[in-house]
């Protein structure tokens, strides 16, 4: 059957499995959509940005575990996209993006929308196609998805010249299995290393296990489960780890690192033995690299190899497919108990109740976002798919709203993307219709990308927005406070009367200054079920996350808040 | 402490591999002193060899993040292992009825070839391990160098120390690049 190219890339499409595609059409990627009315198969969702796009493909591809594709023109369109791909780079998500390209012909003159944008994403792609024949289309439209979901996923980006999209060849789906000779997804546990593992395993007492999202996109819930309840091992969880060990479980510490839990972090720093799954010691997780852990042997098994030995030198590196090299670890243990272990953290824990803000009596009258992200947790029954956005309320997210692998936590962890909140928020939503979805985000990072609430107006997306207004870029802030002797340059913010820009949307919208107020406000927002609800937070302006390790420092070298509300005040005043 | 790496790598033969590779080097601004580039046995595969003055961890990286990208298909560390190295230069040194037969002695002695002559200068070839080549250069400094060019090193190991090439070539990649369009 002889096709154009642009009628191959929606046949392709549809051959892996693609109904939605997030985009925003231009003159150098026209023939693709001019196509498009012939296939009816495919729902495109016309984003108000291109960053918008690569965002929602991505809440899409995390919500879903399927791949998102996103498309964009050529030049400003393409360049659009970057903080979208680095984004999906950072925390392995698998995005396709397909962007329209001058004709091959001009490439390189400086063509009107030009840009070299496979130059431009090399860095922040796991890979990259400059497609230059209709021929190798399909092939490359198939390689692009197998190399976006298979091992590590990570986003790939097709670039088609405008004159490929018009061309015609004889099209059938390259099929048969894909192999590439440099590209080994999934590599082989190899079985001395395990046993090396069981070895120390088996005579470590004082075990922590590092859990990350690779234990979810393994699909190692299960094993990690009965690894931690059989060996009785406490388990710490990354941000990104959120949601693949149980919260209220026993031996669950909670969130590791800057704004970990204190018990959590006390635990690594004082263990004889980490056993780090599916995660990468980022900084934000280690602190000060040359005094982490330092009493403790290491094992590490990720699925991709060159995160071994890359942050952290571990004792035993395994390179292989976490949910595989689990089972096999797990065939040969048998049960051990750390009883005076898992005592000691438990006083460890005790210390951050005490000094647990929710545990205090307030004495201020303001609404805290602490207690807004609690009270969302409790109404929604932990079972809403949160996405947050970057900065303090993503941190009172991770604290505050307890995971499930079901509902695990999306955020932009690696990249830091402020403006990733609403459109991953919806591009969650469409993936997973039925679920509850709540963008928690602050008021800086919701302005960067607050066009997307006309795209989930027109789509009619079951978005529900939690807005924690404090007045300030408050991350920025609290270092601002905690490190450079409160000289607030460039974070206080004044914004618009965010009910009334809802309603210039369409969107309704309720503003919630007082903890009573907010089940009411969910509530309402739940029983709204044809587009988005926006319900504004108005939060203490001046409120920081703790515990904080300030960037660089050890570990243990935490920030803590006060045992109680009036010696916290009585510091900041000093 | 730097030292001097060696690193080979078997490529993809593709357009933008030697661009992806090159990058692994630049992101973290790392100088590559010598880069060399050609086809194998066998025309879908490039060997690569690279000479990174550098840190132990500086190799670590590069070796490290060479392997994740998919156009590459082995990387060596040749540091460790026995190896053969070899340079190639080609030096033009001004020459006078006065010198040049003591240029020519030098390059006897360092077995350099005399690519061309000229009335006032002499194109010399030399192939051999860098010192041999900075040891030649050094000696013809004196006489009046006017160019001078290297190819860079090329690297391989002794006996079994070998870059597997023996992948086979998969049903895949026959469909995607029959043979008569890759070469």
């Amino acid at each position: 059957m002889e096709l154009t190219g642009a009628e191959i890339v929606w046949e392709c499409l549809i051959q892996e499995g693609v109904d939605l595609v997030f985009g925003y059409p231009g003159g150098a990627i026209l023939p693709a959509y001019d196509a498009l009315s012939s296939y009816p198969q495919i729902h495109h969702v016309l984003t108000r940005h291109e960053q918008g796009a690569t965002h929602m493909a991505d809440g899409y591809a995390r919500a879903t575990g399927k791949v998102g594709v996103a498309m964009a023109t050529s030049g400003p369109g393409a360049t659009n996209l970057v903080t979208g791909l680095g984004t999906a780079m950072l925390d392995s998500s698998p995005v396709v993006c397909i962007t329209g390209q001058v004709p091959t012909s001009v490439i390189g003159h400086n063509a009107f929308q030009e840009a070299d944008i496979t130059g431009v994403t090399l860095p922040i792609t796991k890979h990259n196609y400059l497609v230059t024949s209709v021929e190798e289309l399909a092939f490359s439209i198939r390689e692009a998805f197998y190399i976006a979901r298979s091992g590590r996923p990570g986003p790939v980006l097709i670039d088609l010249p405008k004159d490929v999209q018009t061309a015609r060849t004889d099209f059938h789906y390259p099929t048969g299995e894909i192999n590439l000779p440099g590209y080994r997804p999934v590599p082989e546990a190899p079985e001395d290393k395990i046993g090396h593992a069981r070895k120390l395993i088996r005579s470590a007492e004082r075990p922590v296990i590092l859990a990350g999202r690779g234990v979810l996109l393994s699909g190692a819930v299960d094993e990690l489960r009965e690894f931690a309840e059989r060996t009785q091992t406490p388990v710490g969880l990354t941000l990104l780890g959120k949601g693949c060990f149980p919260e209220d479980h026993p031996l669950c510490l909670g969130m590791m690192g800057m704004h970990g839990a204190g018990h959590a972090n006390h635990a690594v720093q004082e263990a004889d033995l980490l056993v780090a799954l599916g995660m990468r010691f980022d900084d934000r997780v280690t602190g000060n690299l040359t005094t982490y852990a330092p009493k403790a042997r290491k094992v590490h098994i990720d699925i991709d190899p060159s995160e071994i030995d890359k942050n952290v030198v571990v004792d035993v590196g395994i390179a292989g497919d976490l949910k595989q090299t689990l089972s096999v670890l797990l065939s040969e243990i048998e049960p051990i108990e750390h009883g005076d272990w898992v005592e000691r953290i438990r006083r460890w824990r005790d210390e951050s109740e005490d000094r647990e803000l929710l545990n205090q009596v307030l004495q201020s009258p303001e609404l805290k976002a602490a207690e807004v992200v609690h009270d969302l947790w409790t109404l929604t029954g932990g079972k809403a798919i949160t996405v947050t956005d970057v900065g303090q309320h993503q941190m009172w997210v991770a604290q505050y709203y307890a995971h499930s692998p079901e509902h695990a936590l999306i955020t932009s962890g690696g990249m830091g993307t402020m403006g990733f909140g609403l459109p991953g928020g919806i591009g969650a939503s469409m993936g997973r219709p039925d679920d509850e979805v709540w963008v928690v985000a602050g008021d800086g990072g919701f302005q960067m990308t607050l066009a997307e609430l006309a795209t989930a107006v027109q789509e009619r997306v079951n978005v529900k927005i939690a807005l924690v207004n404090n007045g300030y870029l408050g991350m920025v802030r609290q270092w601002q406070e905690l490190f450079y002797e409160k000289r607030y340059n460039a974070t206080p913010m004044v914004s618009p009367d965010f009910c009334a820009l809802a309603a210039a949307y369409g969107i309704p919208a309720v503003r919630v200054t007082e903890r009573d107020q907010i089940e009411p406000a969910v509530r309402q927002a739940q029983a709204c079920d044809d587009g988005p609800f926006l319900i504004e937070f108005v939060v203490e302006q001046h409120d920081v996350v703790f515990p904080m390790v300030p960037a660089g420092s050890d570990l243990h070298d935490m920030i803590r808040r006060p045992k109680s509300e009036s010696a916290h005040e009585k510091e900041i005043q000093s | 402490m730097t030292t001097r790496y060696t690193i080979t790598a078997l490529v993809e033969n593709r357009p933008g591999v030697l661009n992806r590779v090159v990058s692994i080097f630049r992101r973290p601004g790392l100088n590559l002193d010598s880069l060399t580039v050609g086809r194998t046995d066998r025309p879908e595969v490039s060997r690569m060899t690279m000479v990174l003055e550098g840190s132990k961890a500086d190799a670590q990286h590069v070796k490290r993040e060479l392997n994740r990208l998919i156009h590459v298909i082995t990387v060596e560390d040749m540091n460790g292992t026995p190896y053969v190295t070899r340079d190639l230069a080609l030096i033009k040194v001004k020459a006078t009825p006065d010198t040049k037969s003591e240029i020519l002695q030098m390059c006897g002695h360092y077995r350099a070839r005399i690519a061309d002559v000229a009335a006032s200068s002499i194109l010399i070839e030399i192939v051999g391990e860098e010192p041999d080549i900075e040891g030649l250069a050094a000696l013809l400094k004196p006489f009046g160098i006017i160019e001078m060019v290297r190819a860079g090193v090329v690297a391989m190991g002794r006996a079994e120390n070998i870059l597997d090439t023996h992948c086979e070539r998969s049903s895949w990649a026959e469909q995607r690049f029959p043979l008569e369009k890759a070469s």
